[in-house]
């Protein structure tokens, strides 16, 4: 479980986590949403030890994060960053084999390399292993990057818009594996999502955000409703079943109601 | 089938190793044979002048020789090191004030105390070494992502800046021979009991060997080593050791081989990527071959007069510079 009690940062004078505090529990997918400069991407940072906080803490199964060794955090608690600017020329295959660095200390066993191209055969990397980072192209090494922190192989993993350059055939392949991850061998995964369809159809619980501060925290099916959205996103959105899935719809400039059509079947609370 | 491709690496690995070795063992044993004095294999076996060549090989050629090697391959191992401290591929000693701090700290040991053995005016020159380095990379906040290129030139500008005073104050006190030999690496001064200390960059080398993987993971930025449990201030902490150190030593004993950390390191790199554990070793390889046939070249085309390798190396060195700058400024980062 992660646990975070209230968690403060500021730039300057400027708030941008606001006393959040919250619990993930271990078992399923954590969508993390809201607008940009809702403070998502800094909670993350805040959470994985990345970031220092101001005010309030974080633990994880009980451990505080400010405080433990980082090396025992890493065989625990893995975390992407939005944006990563890898400079080292590293094969792919090198890339991945580097996240099982925590457990190993660089001593790769062969049950250590199979961790390896577990990863790399789970984000359909096996045909371009040999490759080099820096002749990739962006949706390719951020695959590489999340193959990276699968073989880590934690509890707890936390990822800040894993999806942004990805395909929609690789966008949702990842996201089913994240899913699987979470669901069937219980670890807790949280992903920032831009795309509130892809939060909605994937993550078991949603935080929103909005303005540093956790506007709502639940169930997908209990806050995936137009008001919550809404309220986070400043637009009309309203929420709809299509087919089984989640579908948002959201005002077009021309018209108050533009572009929502016939509505299917509309969800509570909308 | 993993480990076979294990296996499979680590075979092609050992034998392309030891065919770099054998290269560069056959340039070691030209070095040798390369003067003004007259020394020959045949020279060696016959009795009646073996003790002559003896004393020319034990005294100046293999001191020379082993200078070569030791100086080549620690100065691009140092290199590298810095290329993955600060993520660009533009930073080396030469490049970021290390070496001129060097210069500066052993002119200090000269003027305060002359006498004190090399061993410990090497040290004091670390110790420079090390201050000039953490000052470049606090210049070094403050440029802006995305604009590699100023790197280097902050560290050109800041090292040009030691390295005038260093120079004005040589010239007041009549040191200004001296600090010409610090600035351009002379093989020629090597004899026996004049390059003993460099063997000390052989243990610098194999603990940067030893600490191969942390150096790589810390080119995958503060974040990723964070990530992967690494302790990033302390592997920041003992490259700039390691690597201020071997400045240190090189200049004091050879003089300095600008560029030779970065020329080196980014052919390598380009070939055979940044997976240190794996390139390090050809960065010695590599490093050391360099050197000794800038040497050699230096030797030969003036016979019986002598142009310095680092001289040698500058004109090669600017070329192949200048060629990576252009071609390679887009992609590092
Ligand atoms: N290092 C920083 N210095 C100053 N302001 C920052 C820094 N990082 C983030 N911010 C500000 O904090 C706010 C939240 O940023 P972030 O957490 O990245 O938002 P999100 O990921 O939700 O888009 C933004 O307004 C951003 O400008
Ligand atoms: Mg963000």
């Amino acid at each position: 479980m992660i646990e975070i009690d209230g968690l403060t940062k500021s730039y300057g004078r400027r708030i941008v986590v606001d006393g959040v505090s919250l619990t993930i529990p271990r078992g399923g997918l954590t969508g993390i949403i809201g607008p940009n400069g809702a403070g998502k991407s800094t909670l993350l940072g805040l959470a994985s030890r990345l970031l220092a906080a101001d005010r309030g803490t974080v633990t994880v199964d009980g451990l505080d994060v400010a405080r433990a060794s980082g090396e025992l955090l890493a065989r625990r608690l893995s975390v992407l960053k939005q944006e990563n600017r890898v400079a080292a020329r590293l094969t792919v295959r090198d890339l991945v084999a580097f996240g099982r660095y925590p457990h190993s200390r660089g001593r790769l066993s062969s049950s250590e390399w199979a961790h390896v191209e577990k990863a790399l055969a789970f984000l359909d990397l096996q045909p371009i292993s040999g490759s080099f980072l820096d002749e990739l192209s962006g949706g390719q090494r951020q695959r590489a990057y999340v193959a990276m922190v699968l073989s880590q192989d934690t509890d707890y993993m936390l990822f800040d818009e894993p999806l942004s350059s990805l395909d929609i055939r690789h966008a949702v392949s990842m996201m089913h594996l994240l899913r699987n991850a979470s669901r069937s061998f219980g670890k807790a995964v949280v992903v920032v999502l831009h795309d509130i369809n892809i939060a909605a159809n994937f993550a078991d619980r949603i935080i929103g955000m909005k303005d540093g501060r956790v506007a709502f925290h639940g169930d997908t099916a209990d806050v995936m409703t137009g008001a919550f959205l809404s309220s986070i996103y400043d637009i009309p959105i309203r929420v709809h079943r299509l087919e089984g899935q989640y579908v948002t719809t959201y005002a077009l400039p021309g018209g108050p109601e533009g572009g929502a059509g016939e509505d299917p079947v509309l969800v509570a609370g909308d | 089938m993993a480990s076979q491709m294990q296996a499979r690496t680590l075979r092609s690995t050992i034998g392309g190793l030891t065919a770099g070795l054998l290269v560069l063992g056959a340039l070691a044993a030209a070095s040798l044979f390369i003067g003004v004095a007259d020394l020959t294999p045949a020279r060696l076996a016959d009795p009646a002048t073996r003790e002559a060549a003896m004393s020319t090989l034990m005294d100046s050629r293999l001191p020379r020789t082993m200078a070569l090697l030791l100086s080549g391959s620690c100065l691009a191992i140092a290199g590298v090191i810095m290329q993955m401290l600060t993520r660009n591929r533009f930073v080396e000693p030469t490049t970021a004030g290390t070496t001129e701090a060097a210069g500066f700290g052993m002119l200090v040991m000269l003027l305060l105390f002359p006498g004190a053995p090399v061993v410990i005016k090497s040290l004091v020159a670390a110790g420079f070494a090390c201050a000039g380095t953490a000052v470049f990379l606090r210049l070094l906040r403050a440029v802006p992502p995305g604009a590699p290129l100023l790197v280097p030139l902050t560290g050109i500008m800041f090292g040009g800046i030691v390295g005038s005073v260093t120079a004005f104050i040589a010239h007041r006190y009549g040191l200004m021979q001296s600090l010409g030999a610090w600035r351009n690496g002379d093989f020629s001064v090597v004899i026996s009991g004049r390059y003993e200390l460099l063997w000390l960059t052989l243990v610098l080398s194999v603990a940067a060997y030893l600490a191969a993987d942390r150096f790589t993971i810390a080119g995958l930025g503060g974040d990723m080593s964070r990530n992967l449990g690494l302790d990033y201030g302390k592997t920041m902490a003992v490259g700039l050791v390691i690597v201020s150190l071997v400045s240190a030593l090189v200049v004091t004993t050879v003089g300095s081989i600008p560029f030779l950390g970065l020329v080196v390191p980014n052919l390598v790199s380009l070939a055979a990527g940044d997976n240190l554990r794996r390139t390090l070793p050809w960065m010695a390889i590599s490093g050391a071959a360099v050197v000794l046939v800038c040497d050699m070249v230096g030797r030969l085309i003036v016979a019986p007069y002598e142009i310095p390798a680092g001289t040698v190396f500058g004109v090669l060195g600017s070329a192949v510079f200048l060629y990576l700058l252009l071609g390679r400024s887009t992609r590092a980062a």
